[in-house]
């Protein structure tokens, strides 16, 4: 099993659930995030004070899938939150040792 | 709009066979009417006022940080329940004292709470009223005060300073002109309080803020300020359209009277000239800080707006609308360029009520003299600066008196934790936080 980590543009999100839904992803689990990558941050002005905004809002996902499918899935990713503007975001993949569906015991693959 | 004029015209033809069997009823004498009119002025003044309250609430709400949300909600609160008891038991008549009756001439009335039953045929209005609609501007010269203090100052500190603020410091001032004190008599203006109102709420607050201090990390070490930016700016937006339309009952009823024509058109005078002065305090901040800044700031057309209301509010009768007009624009402009100002002087002003309500009632006084006959320009700035150091000089001596006491600051970790969950142990959006 891997597990993949995505972080995107907000606005992606609802596109990207889509596009993973229509390729058999069944869960998926997403945290707003802030950071900063190559975009960095941006001046602002309040009350006519300058301030650096250090980071950027992004949307985290994650989801366990089966090890057959993953590389599939982060092309979908990758596809779908690109704008090929800067800040686009990053993927990551990593292996999971395990998985347990609470409600039934099920490990494994069958679990996820 | 010309359809409508009719219509009540049509209305009270089929109406006139059946008022037939009233004609010999009794009508009230003009005397009558006019004492109902004058009394209804100043309920709905009043209450629009007293609605005031909550624009301040709202607005303080909006622009200190989440963490100080309910503790400014409570000052606000415990604030206004103080003002309306301390100006019945020493304020209105310290204020009002009436001829005769001063402790010192002029300048001290008397200090006991004072009858408001009315001797219904003497006067030309409900003592009731009168006090009522007087009251809500004693409220709203501490309601100034809490802004600017936001998020550091005690609870308890602060409502004692309101006790001696709407009990003396504001009865006192006030009663110099509007008491019919000294600088009555001097030929000092201010229709509905851009000094003795708003002015002296600033000075108050500025006294305070000078002898609290700036929040922890408003001042960077490098010299750079630090923005803090309030909790929620629809709050902020709504307090200021409260505080706009509270505005026309705090000009407009300053009037004092709607018993005739004259009177009535002068009140939809001031209405009209108060509207006009907002309106372009919020234009003339929203071009500035589009040309400094390139982006508009919400915050300082806010402020702007108010600018403009607190500008027109020391004359708001005599000028046109374009006198108006402009007299707020340059109240707006003040406000963009006051707030960054008082940040170079490291005074922290939460909420800008300092540029809004000392600055732009500086500038509403002074300018009195260009469309109000009977005013001068050298009479305008003594009225201004004998208040101002009055109540600056004052309040200075109570913060100083209550910080060697009790404290005034809350400690740097209450402070950085927020003082909702310190001082109150109440948080203002508690599902937001804890999930």
């Amino acid at each position: 099993m891997k597990l993949i980590i995505a972080t995107i543009k907000p606005f992606k999100l609802e596109e990207v659930r889509e596009a993973l839904t229509e390729a058999g992803v069944r869960g998926l689990m997403v945290t707003e995030i802030k950071g900063f990558g190559a975009q960095s941050g941006h001046t602002e002005i309040y009350r006519g004070a300058e301030y650096v905004v250090n980071f950027v809002p992004k949307v985290k996902l994650e989801l366990v899938v089966a090890d057959n499918v993953a590389d599939q899935l982060v092309e979908v990713i990758s596809k779908t939150a690109q704008t090929g503007k800067i800040g686009d975001g990053k993927i990551f993949v990593l292996d999971v040792e395990q998985a347990v569906r609470v409600r039934t015991g099920e490990t494994g693959e069958d679990a996820i | 709009m010309n359809k409508l004029k009719y219509i009540p015209l049509a209305t009270a033809i089929a109406l006139v066979p059946t008022l037939g069997a009233a004609q010999d009823a009794e009508f009230a004498s003009l005397a009558q009417t006019t004492f109902i009119f004058n009394t209804l002025l100043f309920l709905i003044g009043g209450f629009l006022v007293f609605w005031m309250a909550a624009g301040f609430a709202m607005l303080e709400a909006g622009l200190v940080r989440s963490k100080n949300v309910t503790t400014q909600l409570t000052k606000n609160m415990g604030l206004f329940g103080i003002a309306a008891i301390m100006y019945w038991l020493i304020g209105y008549n310290v204020m009002y004292p009436g001829d005769g009756n001063w402790m010192m001439d002029g300048v001290l009335g008397t200090i006991a709470p004072k009858d408001i039953k009315t001797d219904i045929d003497a006067g030309g209005y409900s003592n009731a009223s009168d006090f009522f609609f007087q009251l809500m501007f004693c409220a709203t010269t501490a309601s100034i005060v809490s802004g600017t203090l936001a998020e550091r100052v005690k609870l308890w500190p602060f409502l004692i300073f309101v006790v001696v603020l709407t009990g003396l410091i504001y009865p006192i001032e006030a009663s110099w002109q509007w008491g019919g004190g000294f600088l009555s008599a001097m030929g000092f203006s201010d229709f509905a309080g851009s000094t003795l109102v708003h002015a002296a709420g600033g000075f108050a607050a500025l006294a305070g803020v000078i002898i609290l201090g700036p929040r922890i990390g408003k001042y960077a070490k490098d010299g750079r300020v630090v923005p803090m930016p309030g909790s929620s700016l629809p709050l902020a937006t709504l307090g200021t359209f409260i505080l706009w339309m509270g505005w026309f009952g705090f000009n407009g009823a300053s009037q004092l009277a709607m018993g005739t024509l004259e009177d009535v058109d002068a009140v939809a005078q001031i209405f009209a000239n108060t509207n006009m002065a907002a309106a372009a305090g919020a234009v003339a901040a929203l071009i500035l800080t589009q040309v400094l800044y390139r982006k508009v700031d919400l915050t300082m057309v806010l402020n702007g707006a108010l600018a403009g209301l607190v500008s027109i509010t020391a004359g708001p009768l005599d000028p046109t609308l374009f006198g108006a007009l402009w007299i707020g624009a340059v109240g707006g402009v003040i406000v963009v360029f006051a707030v960054p100002f008082l940040d170079k002087l490291k005074i922290d002003d939460v909420v800008g009520a300092i540029p809004v309500h000392l600055v732009a009632g500086f500038w509403g006084t002074l300018v009195v003299p260009v469309y109000t006959d009977g005013t001068s320009f050298v009479t305008q700035i003594i009225g201004f600066v004998a208040i101002g150091a009055f109540v600056f000089i004052s309040s200075f001596i109570v913060f100083s008196i209550l910080k060697a006491v009790m404290g005034i600051r809350v400690s740097e970790e209450a402070e950085i934790q927020g003082l909702d969950t310190t001082e109150l142990g109440m948080e203002a959006y508690p599902e937001f936080s804890k999930g």
